[in-house]
């Protein structure tokens, strides 16, 4: 029911990318989104395109499940698309009506936006996808160590996502369980305006937020009874280490950097 | 017939890596006013199974027969099928939602679009079958303790007024007496309503108590089907998949070992009680 949330969702396959470490991936998809917004015409388009591609295929990660994560923000791809229509001005005019108008320049940046869009999302999903959520915050976590003497909690922050992903699944198990229960006493969620299914989500929302109240609870607990007081003094059971085949990455990461900007 | 699945498959997640298939070509019946018992180890499949007894899964092969009727087929009111056969789930004091315990009972009632004095009657009822008086309705069902909170839950189903009951583990986490007064009850309803009842239970001392019939799953597949009787004779190969048989049975084995002339095939303590006393007065008798 539930189960096509793809958001933050491992695809659990063995692959140079799975093999990388988090850290260069995270990196690695930093200079991706930033090189993406050096580009500003459909060659450049072109080129990442051919690159996401292959690193795609590298992965072995099927491609649908990259489009997949798509279907989450279908409505603010289109309510961009249609922004930039209608209100970019300049170039030629080829319609209007009262006071939308369409010109030329506000298609071609409408369907920059679209691509910019696109690959932001699709080249994101690839990070999640092939990484576990712990490598994940490890990674994070290890990035903004350096951050810590100005001030920035790194190690709190990286625990937080953590936990938080983690719930993902469990909440949502929990919200498949609690539906079925209350469909086994008759609840109807499918049928009806739009009042009536907001009210039908109360039998679900109520044991629902008593039970992510109860596993947070009983989570502090459980850490707590195993000694758990922050970051500080903390060894690591997998202590992270770039290999070759991160360096290998990076040379073709920064040539794929060097390519946005030329392009 | 109650129950009857054929060819039962089911497969989740299809088609992605985390593909696991759960049940495999189940065949199973369950006749009218049976009390059946589903015993496997953890993951064997019964939960599944259960859940494809109302129709809240469709299997991806096979067919369910609910009195007759393919619950998947065209035209089917799949609400009427779940006031059919009503379903209580594992730790089911985590459905509760409403203000008050009589409110939460009423959800499935009120569902069912049900007129108010008739919803008045069932919850009612359902509240004086699991044993909880009048001064419990106006109380939060949330004030109650874990015991009280499972009764409520299991009302909530009760007031459905299914003909088949379906529990899924409904003594995990009560202490004995509550497990003791929720089997009486059960008992009292399946002979006196009539009730067709399904249980799940890792605890063989209570199937072989109440069950008239077993169904043993291992890996996804019926492994064995009969009464307690038949099912516990298989004592090593329930040992090996998991599960073992009551305990009383292995007493007997063993004062059977120490020389005692009983017999082993004892499934209750009340019975053995017997055979016990039976056997230590033949023997006075013989020594006299």
């Amino acid at each position: 029911m539930l189960r096509d949330i793809t958001i933050g969702q491992y695809y659990p396959v063995d692959s140079p990318i799975h093999r990388m470490d988090p850290r260069a991936k995270i990196l690695i998809t930093f200079a991706y989104i930033i090189g993406l917004f050096f580009i500003n015409h459909f060659i450049g388009y072109g080129f990442v395109v051919l690159c996401l591609y292959g690193t795609i295929q590298m992965s072995k990660v099927p491609i649908r499940y990259m489009l997949k994560g798509l279907r989450s923000i279908l409505f603010i791809l289109l309510f961009t698309v249609a922004l930039n229509i209608f209100f970019t001005q300049g170039g030629r005019v080829l319609w209007s009506w009262g006071f939308l108008t369409i010109t030329e320049q506000g298609l071609i940046i409408a369907a920059q936006m679209a691509c910019r869009l696109i690959l932001l999302i699709i080249g994101s999903s690839l990070l999640t996808l092939t990484t576990s959520p712990i490598q994940l915050t490890d990674g994070i976590e290890n990035l903004l160590n350096p951050f810590r003497r100005i001030g920035v909690p790194a190690h709190e922050i990286a625990m937080m996502m953590s936990i938080s992903l983690r719930f993902i699944p469990i909440l949502l198990e929990e919200t498949d369980k609690i539906m079925k229960a209350q469909m086994a006493r008759g609840a109807d969620f499918e049928s009806g305006n739009i009042i009536r299914r907001a009210k039908a989500m109360i039998p679900i929302m109520v044991p629902l937020f008593i039970s992510a109240f109860r596993r947070a609870e009983e989570l502090a607990m459980a850490m707590e009874a195993r000694c758990y007081r922050g970051g500080v003094g903390r060894t690591r059971l997998h202590s992270l280490h770039y290999e070759k085949v991160d360096y290998c990455a990076f040379v073709l990461a920064s040539l794929f950097f060097i390519g946005c900007i030329i392009l | 017939m109650a129950i009857k699945i054929e060819h039962l498959t089911h497969t989740y997640n299809p088609n992605t890596p985390f593909e696991k298939t759960a049940l495999e070509d189940i065949n199973i019946e369950i006749k009218d006013g049976e009390f059946v018992s589903i015993i496997g180890h953890t993951g064997s499949g019964k939960s599944t199974l259960i859940q494809m007894f109302n129709g809240l899964l469709k299997p991806t092969m096979g067919q369910v027969y609910i009195k007759g009727q393919d619950i998947h087929g065209e035209n089917v009111d799949r609400k009427a099928v779940r006031q059919q056969v009503g379903l209580v789930f594992q730790y089911p004091e985590y459905q509760l939602f409403e203000m008050t315990v009589w409110e939460d009972v009423a959800f499935g009632p009120k569902n069912l679009g049900l007129n108010e004095e008739e919803i008045r009657e069932r919850v009612a009822y359902a509240l004086q079958a699991v044993g909880l008086g009048e001064e419990y309705y106006q109380k939060s069902p949330f004030e109650l303790s874990g015991g009280q909170k499972r009764r409520v839950a299991i009302a909530g189903v009760l007031a459905m007024k299914p003909s088949i009951l379906i529990l899924d583990e409904p003594t995990a986490g009560l202490d004995p007496k509550g497990r003791d007064d929720l089997f009486n009850k059960l008992k009292e309803m399946h002979k006196g309503l009539g009730l067709t009842i399904v249980l799940i239970s890792h605890s063989m001392e209570d199937v072989a108590r109440y069950a008239q019939r077993m169904i043993v799953l291992y890996k996804g597949k019926v492994k064995y089907q009969g009464t307690p009787k038949e099912v516990f004779a298989h004592g090593d190969e329930l040992e090996k998949i998991g599960l073992a048989r009551p305990q009383i049975a292995y007493i007997l084995e063993t004062l059977k070992e120490k020389g005692m002339d009983i017999a082993t095939d004892i499934l209750t303590v009340e019975e053995a009680a017997l055979q016990i006393k039976a056997y230590l007065l033949k023997r006075r008798d013989n020594n006299a």
